[in-house]
């Protein structure tokens, strides 16, 4: 039980995705202009990254591991997540048209998030088994959505505000993302 | 050899895919810790890059246009992972030192986007060409963002000694915040100059 909690804090605060591994900077950048896309992002992720660490972990462990195909691990992870997204996309429109339209165009980039495949091959790396990847992959995700819904708010602030011509849109972005990063150093060192 | 030559300056310059595409930001901002990590990261971004554009522009009249980028990403995939064994290979502190970002370069946007943009419509020399600048352009821009960070974070560039016994180093610029900073401040510094020109070029 410790060690799944320790698991959710290093996943949420200590090893952010966003602020402190650099992972998913893409989304983080791209969509966080409002707080509502921010959301549908942050859902979205977090509902692909679930999926995707159970299956990556089952494939790993019950085909590559048993026939000892490791080095074929990214290959094989990226086609699981581009079918899943697929997938996912397919069930979401089909069983729940009204998330299915909040997502948009949101679900198919999610392919080429770099969170997600990394939260593959980091499961793999730390040898986590099923539990722990599902709990790894989960608050990841929760941590990914709530640095993009904290910073989307921060944005639409500074929308209003009179930047610096130099500054405006990317600059000023990247130096509240690194604000906020700073902020969130205060939460190294933090077990249980 | 005009049309060559500003394919490759292209990418290195004009639309380079950090500064003016800011594309590939993931291994941007984690692997400009030092300027050894941002060339590794450059160069390994680079071999797969002119690898990729180089097969998919052979395969481009034969890949069915439906499933394209499937077989784009597994294209990419399977260079990417050639790439992590000969680093794993002959280059172990490196691949260690990367880790993780090796594997992702499937997913840097700028290959696909190159694949999808170029490759596909292109011959295969030009292909190549353009690989080649996109990538010597990604790699430029690593190893000024890492000299930034090495310089104010550590004191040292390469490794070597530059300044440290009398002005402690910033120690923020080589830890993650100072990465989102520094990019930040160098895009500004970019924007400054170019609309500074725009505004020399219309009086």
């Amino acid at each position: 039980m410790m060690e799944v909690i320790s698991v959710i804090i290093a996943a949420l605060f200590t090893e952010n995705f966003v602020l402190v591994k650099f992972l998913g900077i893409c989304p983080f950048l791209g969509v966080s202009k409002k707080t509502e896309t921010a959301i549908g992002m942050g859902m979205a992720v977090t509902f692909v990254m679930a999926i995707a660490s159970m299956c990556t972990w089952a494939v790993n462990h019950f085909l590559l591991e048993r026939f000892s195909l490791e080095y074929l691990q990214t290959i094989v992870f990226i086609l699981i997540i581009a079918g899943l997204v697929q997938f996912v996309e397919m069930f979401v429109k089909k069983s729940m048209p009204s998330l299915y339209s909040a997502l948009g165009i949101y679900l198919p980039l999610i392919t080429t998030n770099c969170a997600v495949l990394g939260v593959a091959l980091l499961n793999v790396q730390n040898g986590y088994g099923f539990m722990l990847s599902l709990v790894y992959g989960t608050f990841a995700a929760l941590g990914f959505s709530m640095s993009i819904v904290l910073f989307s708010g921060i944005r639409e602030f500074i929308d209003e505000r009179d930047v610096p011509e130099a500054f405006r849109g990317f600059p000023i972005a990247l130096i509240t993302a690194g604000l906020m990063a700073i902020a969130f150093t205060g939460f190294s060192g933090l077990t249980i | 050899m005009e049309k060559k030559k500003s394919v490759f300056m292209n990418g290195l310059l004009f639309e380079n895919p950090t500064f003016v595409q800011l594309l590939g930001m993931c291994p941007t901002l984690a692997t400009t810790t030092s300027v050894k990590n941002g060339i590794g990261m450059g160069l390994s971004a680079t071999a797969v890059l002119i690898l990729s554009n180089m097969l998919i522009s052979l395969l481009r009249k034969i890949i069915p246009d439906k499933v394209r980028i499937a077989a784009y990403i597994v294209i990419i995939a399977a260079f990417v992972t050639i790439v992590e064994m000969c680093l794993n290979a002959y280059l172990p502190d490196i691949a260690e030192q990367l880790g993780i970002f090796i594997p992702l370069i499937v997913v840097n946007c700028i290959i696909l986007a190159r694949a999808e943009s170029f490759a596909s419509k292109n011959g295969v020399f030009a292909s190549m060409l353009d690989g080649a600048g996109m990538g010597l352009g990604f790699t430029c821009a690593l190893t000024i963002i890492s000299t930034v960070r090495e310089l104010l974070g550590a004191g040292t560039i390469l490794g070597i000694k530059i300044y440290g016994d009398t002005i402690t180093p910033m120690a923020i610029f080589g830890m993650p915040p100072g990465g989102f900073i520094t990019l930040g401040l160098i895009i500004a510094v970019i924007n400054f100059i170019i609309s500074k020109r725009k505004a020399a070029k219309n009086k």
